[in-house]
């Protein structure tokens, strides 16, 4: 009974199943960081060396391979030289939890290597604005010209077809493109996402424009509505829980490029943050602010959704996830 | 009871006739000339109607009725606009019918009320896009929401109503902007046979205090015979008319008239029309069906 209750086939489990597997999904692959880390059988493919010992290029904290290690001790052992002392290490890109935990914390407290350097948070900020005007340039074109595919298919059929084409184009191939032509600075990041957004948008809008029933339109057009007036009395409506949806899942899709888009000319933002710490090997930085990417991608999907619940209270309960 | 002792559906009691000559004498709103609809498709042309003639006068109920495939609905929406017509006329108050138009009021099967509007908002719907003021629109409104006794609901959202609530907001959001005619897609077809019933005898209440003409398709016999003067039979493949039979039952109609003589005549024409007793031509696929029922009980154990 206990079992079965968990594994019943498309339904629905309880909120409170819900909530305790929502939190195990968060908990297992932690779980598996955490054994990785701290259990010192599993894996640890490395010594941290804490004697040095008769071996002339060890030195305290270093970290050398296993077999490394053994070869040295086994030297040391038959020329009966002080032997080196160690204990199992994982390898420096791998920092345990409680490291990264910690630059979480001191990752924002720390000043910046250089002196023209960013902070964390500045970084981060300056991220946050390529991705909104690359989101938010790519929507004031992608929504309406979705829209009007989705609702003319004399616009659909002139567009679609160069759409379909052109989003297979890789965007960062466009890259050296967009260096030539918007300088080395912000614009050619914000051109990547738009390009890396755009033509999917368009193509996503016109068929969540295309999937609102027609017997709404035919209704609008029985009492009188123009073709100007169904447009943005029936179509918009319509379909605005649907398309709200799908911008969050593109906004989504747009923080995808943001690393490679941040790469593009003189590197910045939470990019060039990555990569300078990743120069010091301060993997436990760079974890942390991949964790940070993570958790304003989830949290600003997550406050969007609960607004959007706020705002198509209309839309059936059935549709909403 | 043999069906030979009910008298013939086209007697008529004085007080009946008489009201079919004050119908027809009242001004003709619509009017159907050699209305022809063929469908191009990969194996040619389908005609969906062929030579479709009938007028219907102000104020008159029809009802339309025919088996599946005879083009109900394709005519119900030819005459809405929605669909063009390959040749034939339509003439409302004697002018051609082209497109859709706020003369016309429809409604649908499914229930088509726009899901993000109030009960009130959907009503004013029709008004609003006839730029008329919104203070004006939401007194007619509310007018109407007291008409169809849902003036609680009026800031529901649809989702929140019944089926049959539903329909009763879309017959006021069609009614709202004074059509002409109201066209009716079997609204009632989705309907369980109580809120059926409740609806039949709510539409037959607004009919007649309100200056509508309505014309409504269904497919349900007695439902044709208890609300239309007349009923447009039609027959299948191509879409043609049969009969307009002028329904012998006196008005008010009431529920107590289903077992009348009268309505049982009309039904049996009906059925006759309808399901003639020598076998119609089946499709080809349905014929190939032979089911072969074998036994799986005890012989003892019968059920009947």
């Amino acid at each position: 009974m206990i079992i079965s209750s968990w594994f019943v086939v498309r339904r629905e489990l309880s909120q409170h199943k819900r909530t305790i597997l929502g939190i195990g999904s968060f908990v297992l692959p932690l779980m598996v960081w955490f054994m990785v880390s701290y259990v010192p059988f599993v894996w640890h493919p490395m010594m941290q060396i804490s004697k040095p010992g008769g071996v002339d290029y060890f030195q305290v904290g270093m970290l050398v391979e296993k077999n490394v290690f053994a070869e040295e001790l086994a030297n040391m052992q038959s020329t009966s030289k002080p032997i080196p002392e160690g204990k199992p290490a994982n390898p420096i890109y791998l920092p345990a939890p409680d490291d990264v935990a910690k630059a979480l914390y001191t990752g924002f407290i720390t000043p910046p290597e250089q002196k023209d350097g960013q902070w964390l948070h500045e970084s981060l900020w300056h991220s946050i604005q390529i991705i909104f005007w690359g989101f938010f340039i790519s929507s004031i074109i992608g929504v309406p010209l979705g829209i009007l595919c989705g609702t003319y298919s004399f616009i659909s059929r002139l567009n679609e077809p160069f759409v379909e084409f052109f989003r297979y184009l890789p965007a960062p191939a466009f890259g050296a493109l967009a260096v030539a032509i918007l300088g080395i600075y912000d614009g050619p990041k914000i051109a990547i996402i738009v390009i890396g957004t755009l033509f999917q948008q368009i193509l996503i809008i016109a068929n969540t424009t295309r999937k609102l029933d027609y017997a709404l339109i035919e209704a609008g057009m029985t009492l009188g509505a123009s073709r100007f007036k169904l447009l943005f009395r029936v179509i918009l409506p319509g379909i605005s829980p649907d398309l709200y949806r799908d911008q969050r899942i593109l906004l989504g899709w747009a923080w995808t490029y943001l690393i490679i888009a941040e790469l593009i000319g003189t590197t910045s933002g939470i990019t060039w943050f990555i990569t300078q710490q990743a120069r010091y090997q301060h993997f436990d930085r760079v974890y942390a602010a991949i964790i940070i990417i993570g958790i304003l991608g989830l949290g600003g999907d997550l406050i969007l959704a609960a607004l959007g619940k706020k705002l198509f209270r209309w839309d059936r309960p059935a549709n909403k996830e | 009871m043999t069906i030979k002792s009910l008298p013939s559906y086209l007697e008529q009691s004085t007080e009946v006739k008489n009201r079919f000559t004050r119908m027809k004498s009242r001004e003709v709103i619509l009017e159907v000339k050699d209305l022809c609809k063929n469908y191009k498709t990969e194996k040619g042309d389908v005609v969906a109607l062929k030579n479709i003639n009938f007028k219907t006068h102000r104020r008159e109920f029809v009802c339309v009725i025919g088996p599946s495939g005879c083009g109900k609905s394709t005519l119900i929406r030819t005459l809405a606009g929605l669909e063009p017509h390959t040749s034939g006329e339509v003439l409302l108050d004697e002018k051609p019918v082209n497109g859709p138009g706020r003369d016309r009021g429809m409604v649908f099967q499914g229930y088509t009320l726009f899901p993000w509007l109030t009960v009130k908002k959907n009503i004013m719907f029709g008004l609003e896009m006839n730029n008329i003021s919104t203070t004006e629109a939401e007194k007619e409104a509310i007018l109407w929401l007291e008409l169809i006794g849902l003036e609680k609901f009026s800031n529901a959202y649809p989702h929140e109503l019944s089926g049959g609530m539903k329909q009763r907001v879309a017959i006021a959001r069609a009614l709202v902007n004074q059509p002409r005619i109201l066209l009716m897609d079997e609204p009632f077809g989705a309907l369980d046979a109580q809120s059926r019933a409740k609806m039949q005898t709510h539409l037959l209440e607004i009919w007649r205090n309100i200056d509508i003409t309505i014309l409504f398709i269904t497919h349900d016999l007695d439902e044709a015979i208890f609300l239309a003067d007349r009923i447009l039979v039609l027959k299948a493949h191509p879409g043609e008319v049969q009969e307009l039979i002028e329904v012998p039952v006196p008005r008010p109609r009431h529920i107590s008239q289903f077992n009348s003589p009268e309505f049982l005549a009309t039904k049996a024409r009906l059925e006759e029309l309808i399901h003639p007793s020598e076998p119609e031509k089946e499709p080809e696929q349905e014929k190939s069906i032979k089911p072969h029922m074998i036994r799986f009980v005890n012989v003892n154990d019968n059920v009947e």
